[in-house]
């Protein structure tokens, strides 16, 4: 187990070795930080040594050293915007990040697992082939397009006049349709609650979870059905194999063969897939904090591109690799317990 | 009436392009205690068979026609419900794969102990016992350790033994074996169809066995089916099947055995394969690979072609096979003639 977890921190190390020098290798391509920090009126004279002051005319390698050193020490750098360490502007947009990948997290899990076990069971089921279309639908489309759909239906609202008003059926067909639009669409809110630190929770109040509900819904949009579709398919093998037939012949119910000796093996190929794709959904979280201007990682991320200001690109690369890394190694984890055929965690044979 | 008795079976897959036949006209019985071999080559239908006396083949199979009865219950009307308080409770089964049977994220107490409680109230501590019991039965080392052991754990031989004893759990009244040392090493076969047969014997369940190999069918078994493209060519009592093969089939199945063979010539094989289900020849279904289609004057005997031969009685035997039932008719015909 901690021989593991040590190889799994050896892992983390070399990704965020590996990520800070491509992120500093592009860092001449992201246009000139010092045009962002300063006004134009400034002449070239004091740009320059500006520029001199923070190190920006050596050479990719002396850069790199300096940072190196620093970031040994967990100095990372100071934003060029924020004018503070870039660590302390990540932590204090982490927060809002993690809660919307849970929240995103919680939906996809407590819905693609019945609906992934219900379409497998039933696939021709009327239900199921719903369920299906639907999915490949929600696949296709990107997540800020969906983001934009549930504002227009859920924030703004529609009201829908297809049918005639003049019929009793038509007016109420009308209202069936439309919709109020009183969701929030838009940052976190003002009813946060503070937990520690610098973490306010969006979770403690029914004004905070209804800000979450939009950006959560669209940032799963894409995982759920990639999920409904993962579960079905491994389901409808495992309900193919011998230890099914077997355990039917056992005379065991139907509930037990489903939930018991199908799922439990169904689970753990899509353990494995699901530990990245929560990786994958950080970064998903830069087109969704933008859409709802979520005060998360991701907004900072993309405003800091904008600004051209390295220390932070390069601070949440690495931090977002070693997210990775943490992801996976919780998941392997979950899946040593799972699965009796795997022993990494030293658990007694 | 017998324990068992299967009548005209039917079994049909709806694929797209129509039913395939699977099974057809299948009878035969089983007394208590009783031991019975299926044999055929693989696509026989031998399995299928096995599966269906418990309504347990998977869709598109469905049984069209026929009966399974049992101790006075016809099977395949029962509902789900009804077949699951006798499938691993009065017929249990042992599947052919052992490394596949089982499951491989539950433990083997886990998946002894659900069996129990499926069919009784049951505490889990008994339970425990009880399958701690069965497997000092099947004579496994230190069968303690192995209830909180994992299918991965254990040997194929192991594991076989842990499924013969799943099936002996409930004390069944029949056990269907579907072919169950096939994946098994030849050194170990042996030993696990010794322990199958004497705890048989000792408990005195039924057994039906399928199987491909004619040496453990005479030694395990009383009676016997032969089987070919999904029907029952020729049954009756093991010693006199092997001993006297009517069918030209069960003749060559006993002929290509390696103990058949001349030393130092090629082993002996039925010509040809068996035919796809859905493409049956016509008339006996038999007749492309048959040695004996010609006549005593050396004239194809037009039945064999044409028409789906019934069984006649040979001695003991049943066989469907138009040439033995003509020899059986001219043997007849001299006979009142002397």
């Amino acid at each position: 187990m901690i021989a593991f977890l040590i190889k799994r921190l050896m892992h983390a190390i070399l990704v965020m070795f590996v990520i800070s020098v491509l992120a500093f290798a592009i860092q001449d391509n992201l246009g000139d930080p010092v045009l962002q920090m300063v006004g134009q009126s400034v002449p070239e004279s004091e740009r320059e040594e500006i520029r001199e002051r923070l190190g920006l005319n050596d050479s990719f390698l002396v850069q790199y050293v300096r940072f190196a050193k620093n970031a040994v020490q967990g100095d990372f750098g100071n934003s060029y915007f924020y004018r503070e360490p870039a660590l302390e502007v990540i932590a204090r947009h982490l927060p809002a990040t993690l809660e919307l990948v849970f929240a995103s997290t919680l939906i996809i899990v407590l819905f693609s697992v019945p609906i992934g076990v219900y379409s497998a069971i039933k696939p021709r089921s009327p239900i199921s082939r719903l369920f299906m279309g639907v999915s490949i639908i929600g696949i296709s489309i990107p997540v800020f397009l969906t983001a934009i759909v549930l504002i227009q239906i859920f924030a703004i609202g529609v009201t829908v006049t297809l049918f005639p008003e003049s019929t009793g059926w038509g007016a109420w067909l009308n209202a069936l349709f439309s919709t109020e639009g009183n969701m929030p669409s838009f940052g976190r809110g003002y009813e946060l609650v503070n937990v520690v630190g610098n973490w306010d929770t969006n979770l403690a109040t029914w004004n905070g979870l209804q800000h979450l509900v939009l950006p959560a819904v669209s940032l799963a949009s894409i995982m759920l059905p990639l999920f409904i579709r993962l579960i079905r398919a491994e389901m409808m093998e495992v309900l193919q194999s011998e230890y099914v037939k077997y355990a039917r012949a056992k005379g065991i119910s139907m509930r037990r063969v489903y939930f018991v000796h199908a799922l439990k093996n169904t689970m753990l190929p899509v353990i494995t897939v699901g530990g990245v794709q929560i990786g994958t959904m950080v970064a998903y979280t830069i087109l969704t904090e933008t859409v709802f201007q979520w005060p998360g990682m991701g907004l900072m991320f993309l405003d800091a591109i904008n600004r051209a200001d390295i220390p932070l690109i390069v601070s949440y690369l690495m931090i977002v690799g070693v997210i990775f890394v943490v992801t996976n190694t919780i998941v392997d984890l979950i899946y040593g317990m799972v699965n009796p055929t795997v022993k990494l965690t030293g658990k007694p044979a | 009436m017998a324990l068992l008795d299967v009548n005209n079976l039917d079994v049909r897959f709806a694929l797209r392009h129509g039913d395939v036949h699977a099974l057809r006209d299948i009878s035969f019985s089983l007394e208590r205690g009783e031991r019975l071999g299926i044999v055929g080559e693989s696509g026989a239908g031998k399995s299928v068979a096995a599966f269906s006396l418990l309504n347990l083949i998977a869709k598109p199979g469905f049984i069209a026609g026929g009966s399974v009865t049992f101790d006075g219950q016809v099977l395949n009307r029962l509902s789900e419900r009804g077949l699951r308080k006798v499938r691993g409770n009065r017929i249990s089964m042992i599947f052919q794969d052992p490394m596949m049977t089982l499951n491989p994220v539950l433990s083997i107490g886990e998946q002894m102990v659900e069996c129990l409680k499926a069919h009784r109230r049951i505490a889990s501590k008994e339970a425990r016992a009880i399958a701690l019991d069965k497997l000092q039965q099947v004579q496994i080392p230190s069968p303690e350790t192995r209830l909180d052991q994992y299918p991965h754990e254990l040997s194929g031989g192991m594991r076989q033994r842990i499924i013969i004893a799943i099936a002996l759990l409930l004390d069944p009244d029949i056990i269907i074996a579907d072919e169950p040392t096939t994946a098994l090493d030849v050194t170990i076969q042996a030993e696990i169809m010794a322990l199958l047969l004497d705890l048989c014997e000792q408990h005195n369940v039924g057994l039906i066995l399928i199987t491909h190999d004619l040496g453990v069918v005479s030694q395990v078994t009383q009676r016997m089916l032969v089987m070919y493209a999904g029907r029952v060519i020729e049954q009756g009592p093991t010693r006199e099947i092997i001993n006297d093969p009517q069918h030209p089939y069960t003749q060559g199945l006993i002929n290509a055995l390696p103990q058949m063979a001349t030393p130092g010539e090629k082993l002996n094989q039925i010509r040809g394969s068996m035919p796809s289900l859905s493409n049956l020849p016509s008339g006996c279904a038999f007749h492309p690979r048959c040695d004996f289609i010609n006549r005593a004057d050396g004239q194809p005997r037009p039945a064999c072609t044409q028409q789906v031969p019934g069984f006649v009685e040979s001695g003991n035997c049943q066989v469907a096979c138009h040439m033995v039932a003509e020899m059986l008719e001219d043997r007849r015909l001299k006979e009142e003639t002397l």
